[in-house]
């Protein structure tokens, strides 16, 4: 149930573009095309659910007994630029295929900061390991959510007359803001469950 | 003490040595080849990963400029500073090796064409265009106030009497010019093609020679004129199409009213080396104004006043004894 919750939550309430403004770089800057959307959201699902854990780990095992968790931002940014850097790695020789897909928005993912934001505020809400990786892969379908609707407006946008001043990214920040609008609907489902 | 300074230290540092080397491990075990190419390209990009090019950050460019999916000028950060370096990891330059220019096709300046009122508006084309499509009789003439004058960038353009004119060193077939002018009459050209039909007025000829002293009156002339068929009257106005033309000046020679220019300064002469000359007589044959005479196994001879300098004969010769001067 409470799982349930968490993935509704971040899929939508708290999606991480639309309300919390996170990731907004990738959100302007990859939704030109759809399939390359579809890539992009499909990366960030991946490395928002693996940070989300091994960040969980940084933070109880080497953090806290250290007595150090101060340092949660500039080691979390550490370890999630040097996992997704491997991660990279990994897939580019063992599955050309799956590079293919995906390999390409990894660099851009590094210093993201959706995915950042993912790991502080699982520990912010003393997730445990399970509801931290839940929290993660559900924040990563948020963003696919907002980024793949969002690149199919634009692709529509760019057939559409749009007077001059402003064509490209004017109309697209303000169907942007017209989506976070849309998305404040769901503020205040389930409010007080979690 | 050490646990307030030294721990972190020693904890953070001890995990990016510790990143640091799955790195450098995985960076030498994982090694993939890749096109050369992608690897300069990705060095030359600024490498801020923006996407502001719409593919996913500089690695995902790089890859697509080396296979050819995007244009060298597609980083908007760069500029025209990066795109240069990239056409040359690329070699586009030298696979392009015709320069385009920008062209005005109008010659019809205050001396030549008539003017239907006196426009005193705002200094500007499209302003001009909304008043009955400006002052000049012509509605296909430039209406000289400079609209492509302000728009380019590389101050190629001026109006010289009436009209605007490429300076054909500076223009960098950047095609602003083209985008802004109301009358849709700037197009790109080869460089090397010196001939140019300077009207596009559409009107029949009586009309035409009406408004303007130097326009297309449509006469046909020099499509007959023309021995590359390179030259055609489509919408009564003569067309030439640059794939077929030579430069042998012979329309410009011909039109009566002056519209097709050429510098008949630059025509060149067709000069038979004797001592390459083999007498092969393909020149001969090859030549469409008869102006190279010699017979079979005997040196040839160009005669200067019919050669007008097309250089069909110095293509064609298989010694290359032919030089054009």
């Amino acid at each position: 149930m409470r799982l349930g919750l968490i993935i509704i939550s971040a899929i939508f309430i708290n999606n991480f573009i639309l309300s919390q403004f996170l990731g907004i770089c990738p959100f302007l800057g990859v939704s030109k095309k759809l399939d390359t959307a579809v890539g992009m959201s499909v990366a960030v699902t991946f490395v928002m659910g693996l940070a989300s854990v091994i960040c969980w780990m940084i933070q109880y095992y080497i953090l806290i007994p250290f007595g150090i968790g101060y340092l949660q931002t500039i080691a979390f940014i550490l370890v999630i630029a040097g996992l997704v850097q491997f991660v990279e790695m990994v897939i580019k020789k063992t599955s050309p295929t799956l590079y293919q897909a995906l390999g390409i928005y990894l660099p851009l993912i590094t210093t993201n900061c959706a995915v950042l934001g993912v790991a502080i505020l699982n520990i912010n809400k003393s997730y445990n390991l399970i509801e931290s990786l839940v929290n993660g892969v559900g924040g990563g379908l948020g963003f696919a959510l907002a980024i793949v609707l969002f690149a199919g407006v634009r692709e529509r946008l760019d057939l559409a007359p749009i007077p001059k001043a402003l064509d490209g990214f004017p109309i697209a920040m303000i169907a942007a803001s017209l989506f976070s609008i849309a998305f404040l609907g769901f503020s205040g489902l389930f409010s007080g469950l979690l | 003490m050490f646990n307030s300074i030294g721990l972190p230290v020693i904890v953070l540092g001890g995990l990016a040595i510790f990143f640091g080397i799955v790195l450098a491990y995985a960076s030498k075990k994982f090694a993939v080849e890749v096109d050369p190419k992608v690897t300069e390209i990705r060095e030359v990009l600024p490498g801020a990963n923006c996407g502001g090019c719409g593919y996913a950050g500089c690695d995902a460019l790089a890859e697509a400029v080396a296979s050819g999916n995007a244009p060298i000028t597609q980083c908007p950060v760069g500029g025209s500073e990066i795109a240069a370096r990239i056409a040359a990891i690329m070699g586009v330059e030298a696979s392009n090796a015709e320069r385009q220019v920008a062209r005005v096709i109008c010659c019809g300046d205050k001396d030549n064409a008539l003017e239907k009122y006196e426009y005193q508006g705002i200094k500007d084309c499209k302003a001009a265009e909304m008043l009955a499509g400006g002052s000049k009789s012509c509605r296909y003439g430039c209406t000289g106030l400079g609209t492509c004058v302000r728009e380019c960038p590389f101050d190629a353009i001026h109006i010289v009497n009436g009209i605007a004119v490429v300076d054909e060193e500076k223009c960098t077939a950047c095609k602003k010019c083209i985008a802004v002018c109301p009358k849709g009459i700037i197009e790109l050209v080869p460089i090397s093609k010196k001939v140019r039909v300077l009207c596009r007025n559409q009107e029949k000829g009586k009309a035409t020679m009406q408004a303007c002293k130097v326009g297309c009156i449509a006469c046909q002339k020099c499509v007959k004129a023309c021995k590359f068929d390179a030259i055609k009257v489509e919408n009564n106005v003569a067309k030439i199409d640059y794939s077929k033309c030579v430069n042998c000046m012979m329309c410009a020679e011909v039109c009566p009213t002056k519209t097709i220019y050429a510098n008949f300064a630059d025509r060149k002469k067709a000069f038979i080396d004797d001592d390459k000359c083999i007498g092969c007589t393909i020149c001969t044959k090859n030549c469409n104004f008869e102006a190279i005479e010699g017979e079979l196994k005997g040196k040839h001879k160009v005669l200067d006043d019919k050669c007008v300098g097309c250089a069909q004969c110095s293509a064609k010769c298989p010694k290359d004894a032919i030089e054009m001067k």
